[in-house]
């Protein structure tokens, strides 16, 4: 390796991407209206001057620090690696560890990104923000960070979303958000984004649009993951300090795929550490419509400003899909994580509704902690996974939020009566 | 690159001394049928060009009224090849008034950028209005659509400063639109003094025709921005007088039709005794 150049260093790289287009391959860009350009090449400039600004990156330290109370703990989940080696039928089983990003303040790693972006608005001397949400994780998380450096909010999200995630609505109400309900489409977070896209081009003068996830156009997808990629930092940094090594594996679920980025990101060049990103499969792959995997069930397409995998049938109309989880229900991915598919360097899998709530409950028991929705995907996978790898290899799932939110949802799908 | 219809039609508005009218209605909306009959209506009721919207799921930049319409077409049975062909219907009567497809990239996209580009130069459009292709992506469509002879025409809005406006301006052709408000479709009606300003400064870099649109619904406001505007976009006012116009079960009624072009003629007449 002495011996390569930089040239040659960055194109066998992972993590040199997006290009100056923002393009990840023929992934990203940046596909909005005429009337959103300006502000979107104002926030790129402003976000390189952040990242070169010193005092950019100690105060939004010192947040992650005393106010969200990172880094949050890689934990050996010791009782389901003795339940997932019992399973195991070649007498292996991998060591399960979880990053336990649902301890950040507010209850998900939606808060990493926040944090970043609403010091960015302040930069940028913007006076109103806005925002979509699905599970309303990320919702909360906004006007938490609003009601912190005192800026009015308001958060667009899908009328089904209201009602299947409605703690969450209360949170965002009592932390003095605005919260639109949206009804168009299939009430869920592509018709939160649309409407959220609408408010942002008419008051562009004065709002900050944070988006939730590592996807939209250039340069969200790169700023969401650098803001993100604090879990896989830390997690090297922990890993060695624990095992003396790399993990072998990590899984994350893939909504937008934020949490995802931001455990692979900082991996990524590291050969032998294998990586899972798990979508919402819904009712199944094979039902038309009844799903929210995009790379597994979708193709290329443009929406929300980027080049990516999307539902969408044969005349390009965006389906709704389907998925038990409001997180993970967008027909859309991030577009690195379409470049990463197409690269091979991550494996995209899918899980049912089905599999998520029996890994919910399984968690919930083993372990007594309760996960979100949409991390019970990734531990669906590593379900299925861990039993099947050898007892030497180290897996990180990222445990991306808790599910408080969901309780009274799953309480319902499993027919309890509270 | 020659001379298109969309060319010549400002050349003759010209030589009358009038501002054009351009309507926007959805390809399909409410349904295929009672669409190509507004279409083939649309010049003699006053017409000068014909924007024909392809209909998208997902139109993040119309209001309430175009959405809709949208998904009145789409649930029709709508799709790229039918508007295409609509297209080329109108064309077997009418060999003269432009026709500029409008919508977003994505049925483009997966129509396939070469296919789309033959099909509609086949069809007899004349020019494309992308929303979501910035000149940043320029390379990907806007020249392309020039390399075939169709007018590639790109959206000034009031956020489109000093600076960038050469950019917009670079490879647009036929006519450059002025979003007169930072907003979607639909939304209020501007100032018109704040519009000639813009306007103004918009001709001063710029020799092609300008065309203000965005919130103009009666046929006083269109004649109020069109003065120092080459032309005024009405679209929202028109597929919502197709929304009222349908029966309760949603479906196109003996008025339809009519309703359209009633309201076109009225803002023909407008504009033409302004
Ligand atoms: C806890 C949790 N995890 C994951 C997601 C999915 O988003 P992403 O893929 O961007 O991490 C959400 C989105 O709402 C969420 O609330």
């Amino acid at each position: 390796m002495t011996t390569t150049s930089t040239a040659d260093a960055k194109v066998n790289s992972y993590r040199s991407g997006p290009d100056e287009r923002g393009h990840f391959g023929l992934f990203g860009g940046r596909f909005v209206a005429e009337t959103l350009m300006p502000l979107i090449l104002d926030l790129e400039q402003a976000y390189n001057d952040a990242k070169a600004d010193p005092a950019f990156h100690a105060e939004l330290e010192n947040l992650n620090t005393f106010y969200a109370g990172r880094p949050s703990p890689l934990y050996h989940a010791e009782r389901l690696t003795d339940y997932f080696r019992q399973q195991s039928k070649t007498g292996g089983g991998a060591k399960v560890y979880f990053k336990r990003d649902e301890l950040n303040h507010t209850g998900s790693h939606k808060i990493n990104n926040c944090l970043g972006q609403i010091l960015l608005a302040r930069r940028m001397g913007k006076t109103r923000i806005i925002a979509e949400t699905g599970a309303g994780q990320h919702g909360v998380a906004v006007a938490t960070v609003c009601a912190r450096f005192g800026l009015p909010c308001e958060i667009y999200m899908g009328a089904t979303d209201v009602k299947r995630q409605s703690p969450n609505v209360a949170r965002m109400y009592m932390l003095g958000a605005k919260v639109n309900p949206v009804t168009s489409g299939a009430g869920t977070l592509k018709d939160a984004m649309n409407e959220a896209l609408r408010d942002w081009v008419t008051n562009v003068e004065n709002t900050y649009y944070i988006i939730g996830t590592a996807a939209g156009p250039h340069p969200y997808p790169e700023l969401v993951r650098d803001f993100q990629s604090i879990i896989g930092k830390e997690v090297r940094e922990q890993m060695m300090a624990a095992e003396g090594r790399l993990p072998d594996t990590l899984v994350a679920c893939i909504g937008g795929g934020s949490n995802a980025i931001g455990l692979f990101h900082p991996f990524l060049d590291d050969k032998n550490v294998k990586i899972f990103g798990v979508e919402a499969g819904g009712h199944g792959l094979d039902v038309p419509n009844g799903h929210a995997a995009s790379m597994n069930g979708g193709a290329p397409g443009v929406l929300h400003g980027n080049r990516t995998y999307l539902l969408q049938d044969d005349d390009g109309q965006i389906l709704e899909g389907h998925s038990i989880s409001a997180g993970l229900d967008y027909p859309g991915v991030g577009p690195e994580h379409s470049w990463l598919k197409d690269t091979g360097r991550v494996k995209y899998v899918s899980v049912t509704d089905n599999e998520a709530l029996e890994a919910f409950q399984l968690c919930a028991k083993q372990e007594g902690i309760i996960p979100a929705l949409e991390p019970a995907h990734a531990l669906a996978h590593v379900m299925k996974l861990a039993p099947t790898l050898p007892k030497d290899d180290i897996l990180v799932m990222n445990m991306c939020g808790r599910g408080d939110k969901d309780v009274f949802a799953v309480a319902g799908y499993l027919g309890m009566t509270i | 690159m020659t001379e298109t219809r969309i060319d010549r039609r400002f050349a003759s508005l010209k030589s009358e001394g009038r501002s054009g009218l351009v309507t926007f209605v959805t390809a399909g909306d409410p349904d295929y049928e009672t669409a190509a009959k507004i279409l083939a209506g649309l010049p003699a009721a006053g017409a000068d060009i014909i924007e024909l919207g392809m209909p998208f799921s997902d139109p993040m930049a119309d209001g309430p009224a175009i959405q809709a319409s949208s998904l009145r077409a789409l649930k029709a049975g709508q799709r790229m090849t039918k508007t295409l062909a609509m297209v080329a219907d109108f064309r077997k009567t009418d060999n003269d008034t432009p026709i500029v497809l409008m919508g977003y990239y994505n049925p483009i996209y997966v129509y396939g950028n070469e296919r789309f580009l033959a099909d509609a130069v086949k069809a007899g459009v004349d020019g494309l209005i992308v929303v979501d292709v910035p000149p940043e992506a320029d390379d990907e469509l806007c020249i392309p659509a020039l390399n075939a002879g169709l007018n590639f025409i790109r959206l000034a809005t009031p956020t489109t400063d000093a600076k960038r406006l050469p950019k917009v301006l670079a490879n647009t052709s036929g006519f450059v639109y002025y979003v007169s408000i930072t907003g979607i479709t639909g939304a209020a009606a501007p100032d018109a003094s704040k519009v000639h300003q813009q306007v103004a400064r918009i001709k001063a870099s710029t020799t092609l025709p300008v065309a203000v649109g965005f919130g103009v619904r009666t046929g006083e406001q269109a004649r109020a921005i069109a003065k120092g505007a080459d032309a005024v976009v009405v679209g929202s006012a028109l597929v919502t007088a197709i929304e009222k116009s349908l029966g309760e079960d949603g479906r196109a009624t003996g008025n339809t039709v009519a309703a359209v072009l009633d309201l076109v003629k009225d803002l023909a007449g407008a504009l033409r005794a302004g």
